[in-house]
Parts: structure tokens; sequence; C-alpha cells
């Protein structure tokens, strides 16, 4: 378990959306805080870290969890910027 | 009197560091699926601080206009491609399986059952991403599509040399 200071639910949403709502959450949290992404998007798991070496951010962690009715997605990224 | 040597190396590299990576899209394309991919890859490049600027030429002028805008060109020609060229994001063909049609109002059907985006709302958070957005004179005229037809928000008119000088240090220049 990666502890998050806040949670983004993207399921549901394919690419771009879910980077795109990360780029805009993150702009909401501090200086170190850490966000967690929901996604069933498995696009996630290149484009997070993708993402992160970019924009500057931490790329935390990311885990996987079987869920009903496809797996989800959970990325971590800490505010670094 | 003292002076401050600054290393150039330095400098330079921190100068490159803090630049953004630059992309050009060229969208001359006003299929619904053409003006989708543009979209996709210019939200995603600005959700990655890349700095974007998106050129639309010929039939991509279409995804620019006001809905339902027609020409506004005296003469009988560019009349007619305002009549069969209605404009308006919410109005494009799809490139392939069109059926007149039918195509497009069944790709809008998947498109919305599966929370994807339209096209009018992929260029509503590319504008407030902050991608630049340029439409070509030269076809403008061509079509017959005067100034005020065309949506709010469009950075510039601008021609060729415009283009050139950003594709010129753009990391990801793209012909859609």
């Amino acid at each position: 378990m990666i502890e998050s200071d806040t949670t983004l639910d993207t399921l549901g949403y394919f690419c771009p959306m879910p980077i795109i709502m990360t780029s805009k959450k993150i702009k909401q949290l501090s200086m170190g805080q850490v966000l967690e992404v929901l996604s069933d998007d498995e696009g996630i798991k290149k484009d997070m870290p993708a993402w992160c070496q970019t924009t500057g951010h931490e790329m935390v962690g990311l885990e996987e969890e079987e869920a009903d009715p496809k797996m989800v997605y959970k990325a971590y990224v800490r505010k670094s910027k | 009197m003292s002076m401050t040597q600054v290393e150039p190396a330095t400098t330079l590299a921190q100068l490159q560091e803090t630049k953004p990576d630059k992309v050009t899209i060229v969208l001359l394309s006003g299929d619904m699926d053409k003006a989708m991919a543009a979209f996709i890859i210019a939200t995603g490049a600005a959700a990655m601080g890349m700095q974007v600027t998106m050129f639309f030429t010929f039939w991509g002028l279409n995804v620019i206009r006001k809905e339902g805008a027609t020409s506004s060109a005296k003469d009988f020609l560019r009349k007619a491609f305002g009549w069969l060229n209605k404009g308006g994001a919410k109005n494009l063909p799809l490139s392939r399986f069109h059926f007149g049609g039918l195509g497009s109002i069944m790709m809008k059907k998947v498109m919305k059952d599966n929370r994807m985006p339209s096209v009018p709302e992929l260029l509503e958070t590319a504008q407030d991403l902050g991608v630049k957005m340029i439409a070509c004179t030269t076809t403008l005229g061509l079509l017959g599509i005067s100034k005020d037809t065309l949506i709010e928000g469009i950075d510039e008119l601008a021609g060729v040399s415009t283009y050139l000088v950003e594709a010129k240090d753009g990391a990801v220049n793209l012909f859609i």
C-alpha cells in the first residue's frame, strides 16, 4: 500500500483523458503531496512514467488490482515542482 | 569595478533544460477521425508540458469554423464550396465508412458510450491547455472562408513562413 494525499478517479476514461486529468489535478496539490490516480486503461502503465519524465514530477509507484470488469491500475505521483 | 564571470556552458545547458519541447501539427484533413487524432496528440503533448502549435489548412479549416458557417465570397465557385462544406467541429465526416452520414452517427455513439470526448470537447480542452491555433490564410481565401466565420480563440492567421519557423524547432512535426 502506497500512501497518498488525494485520489483522482479516471475509471472508464481512455487516453488521453487520464493524463490530462492528472495534469490538471496535480496543480491543486502542494509540493511533496502524493496523488493516487485510478485508471482501467492499461496504457497508463507506460504513459504515467513518461508523463512524469517530461513534467518533472516523481513517479512513486504503480499497483495493479484485480477488479470487475477490468483490472484497475493505481499510479502514485508526487508533486515535485 | 568587479565583474562576475558566468560560465557560458552552464547557462546554455540550463536554458536547454527549461526550454519545453515544441510540437507542430498541420491538420489538412476535415475528417472526424483525423481531427480526433490531431487533438489527442495536441492535448496529450500539452499535458506533458510541451509547447504545441496547430495549423489548420484546407479541410482542416472546417474544424475551426462556426456551426453551419458557409462562404461569404462573392464568386460562384467559392460560394459553392461554402454550401458543400458546412463548417463546424460537430459536423465532420468519417474518412471511411461514412455511408452518407451514418458512419459519423455510429462513431459518435461509440465514443459517447466509451466516454471518449467529442471533437468540440477535444478542441476546448486543447484551448484550455494553451495549444496555439493558427489558420492558413491561403486556404481561407481559396475556400472563401472569412475570418468572422471562424470560432473564438484562433490565435493567428498566417502563412507558410510562420509554420516553418515553428516546425524548424519542433521536436515533433506531424501532417494529418
